[in-house]
């Protein structure tokens, strides 16, 4: 079971309230977690990820265990704190614009 | 007796002004989308339950919304007709927010540049939906103008979106260039008299014009003149702010364009300046009187940078000629410390006798006069910076 918080906008847009928990089946990485979130939640297709690059959005970061894993390739294996659900992984919006 | 309901956009959600046909009491509902930017909600001419909105988000991308109820419940579109609308977790559908340049082969058109503000070539990149303009005929049909500058439609009431592509590929696209507000697609007429002509505007590329539905275009810029662009009557480069149709006269167009405000008799082929006694012709929105096609209405603002009221005194100026003998109408609206602005999507009038008129400022003031003009009110003071303005009359 993965963890994963979203910013708050996005809660809303996918009616959640709190912490998204989701089924990753095999060595959770980046992408397997937002394959994952955005099969459950299709409206979140576009908001994390480019459609058609599946680049992370410029405004959108990525943090595990306290650390930031945005630049990471996106097949890297998350932290086992993060696959066994100890910790959450951390979708974050940047604070920009005061 | 008719009703009246308008649909704001703002910085930070959208709102929903109703009333009856007196205009005058007014309940306002919303926030909806609240914190997003709403830069534009149009409700349906055949269907006008049906509304959609743009929703967007320097973080999170574009969402397009939709309401089948007048705006009392949205929902992203997305799930084909028939398919259960939720996830086997109870989760709503949806995919609409799914926006791709055409590079399809048959096109012909692989992804190509426009120019960056330095003069440098850059790759389209999809930024947000300005404008929303539903079919005249078919409520499943709608039409997007984006930024970067493109035209895409959806035949399936907004669910899937395909890019026209035609647009961005006749010839000109290499040299058109953002203006200040970014590259975007701001305008959308569609012609009731004939549907398969449309005109559509850029900044700053100009104004264009399709006769065969979309597939092909062409600039419409003959008369424009520019004096900030290095060839000042250019075939593309200026920054048309806005145009507006009386339907009932569909080939007779009025632009407020950077500065000037222009007419064509006859589809764009040739403007001429009808700026006459406008104490300045630089302004963004424009619009015409619901029942007389020469009653056209613009709000002055002064340029360059500014862009507040000019002697801080908020004026509406409306011609009854068809352009060049301008009065200014002052009753109800501020006339001392105004600087707000009045952005392009943000003026619309109703279709009662006699005609409303509305427009939004960057201040949070929703304007209406319920008698074309002669007497002002604010049916709103407070809300976020009002991006659109968009009213349906209602039976």
């Amino acid at each position: 079971m993965i963890r994963v918080k979203l910013p708050v906008h996005l809660r809303t847009l996918a009616q959640v309230d709190g912490e998204v928990k989701l089924d990753v089946a095999g060595q959770p990485t980046q992408r397997a977690v937002l394959d994952a979130l955005e099969a459950r939640y299709p409206m979140l297709c576009g908001t994390i990820r480019d459609h058609v690059t599946q680049e992370r959005r410029a405004y959108v970061r990525f943090f595990a265990c306290g650390e930031d894993v945005s630049f990471d390739p996106p097949d890297t294996p998350l932290p086992e704190q993060v696959a066994s659900g100890a910790e959450p992984f951390m979708v974050i919006g940047a604070i920009a614009g005061g | 007796m008719s009703g009246v309901r308008v649909l704001v956009g703002t910085r930070k959600g959208s709102f929903i002004l109703s009333a009856d046909g007196t205009r005058n009491k007014w309940d306002v509902s919303g926030p909806n989308f609240a914190g997003w930017e709403m830069y534009h909600l149009k409700g349906s001419s055949v269907d006008p339950n049906r509304i959609f909105a743009s929703q967007s988000s320097s973080w999170f991308g574009q969402i397009i919304q939709r309401s089948d109820d007048g705006g009392k419940t949205w929902f992203q579109p997305g799930t084909p007709p028939g398919e259960p609308t939720k996830t086997p977790d109870g989760m709503p559908m949806g995919e609409s927010n799914k926006f791709v340049y055409d590079t399809s082969a048959e096109t012909g058109k692989p992804l190509t540049t426009h120019q960056w503000y330095d003069g440098t070539p850059k790759p389209w990149e999809f930024k947000r939906v300005w404008h929303l303009e539903p079919s005249l005929t078919d409520p499943d049909t709608v039409y997007a103008g984006v930024e970067d500058a493109a035209l895409f439609r959806s035949t399936d009431g907004g669910q899937s979106w395909h890019e026209l592509a035609g647009l961005r590929g006749h010839g000109t696209g290499a040299s058109w260039m953002p203006g200040a507000g970014g590259m975007c697609l701001h305008t959308i007429l569609l012609d009731p008299a004939d549907a398969n002509r449309m005109f559509i505007a850029i900044s700053a590329a100009g104004a264009f014009r399709t006769d065969d539905g979309g597939q092909t275009w062409k600039p419409v810029n003959h008369g424009l003149r520019s004096e900030y662009i290095p060839d000042p009557t250019a075939e593309v480069g200026h920054c048309v702010h806005r145009i507006a149709m009386h339907p009932s006269r569909p080939n007779v167009l009025f632009m407020q364009k950077h500065w000037d405000v222009m007419r064509t008799d006859d589809a764009g082929e040739n403007w001429r300046e009808i700026s006459g006694n406008l104490p300045t012709d630089f302004g963004f929105p424009i619009d015409v009187h619901a029942h007389e096609p020469d009653t056209i209405y613009v709000v002055p603002i002064k340029s360059d940078s500014e862009h507040f009221p000019p002697d801080g005194k908020l004026r509406v100026y409306r011609s009854r000629t068809g352009g060049d003998e301008w009065e200014e109408l002052t009753k109800g609206l501020p006339q001392r410390d105004c600087y707000v602005n009045i952005l392009r999507d943000a003026m619309d009038v109703d279709s009662i006798d006699p005609c409303g008129v509305y427009f939004g400022t960057s201040g949070g003031q929703v304007y209406v006069s319920p008698d074309g003009g002669d007497n002002w009110s604010a049916i709103v003071h407070d809300l976020p910076p009002v991006v659109s303005v968009e009213v349906q009359t209602l039976p």
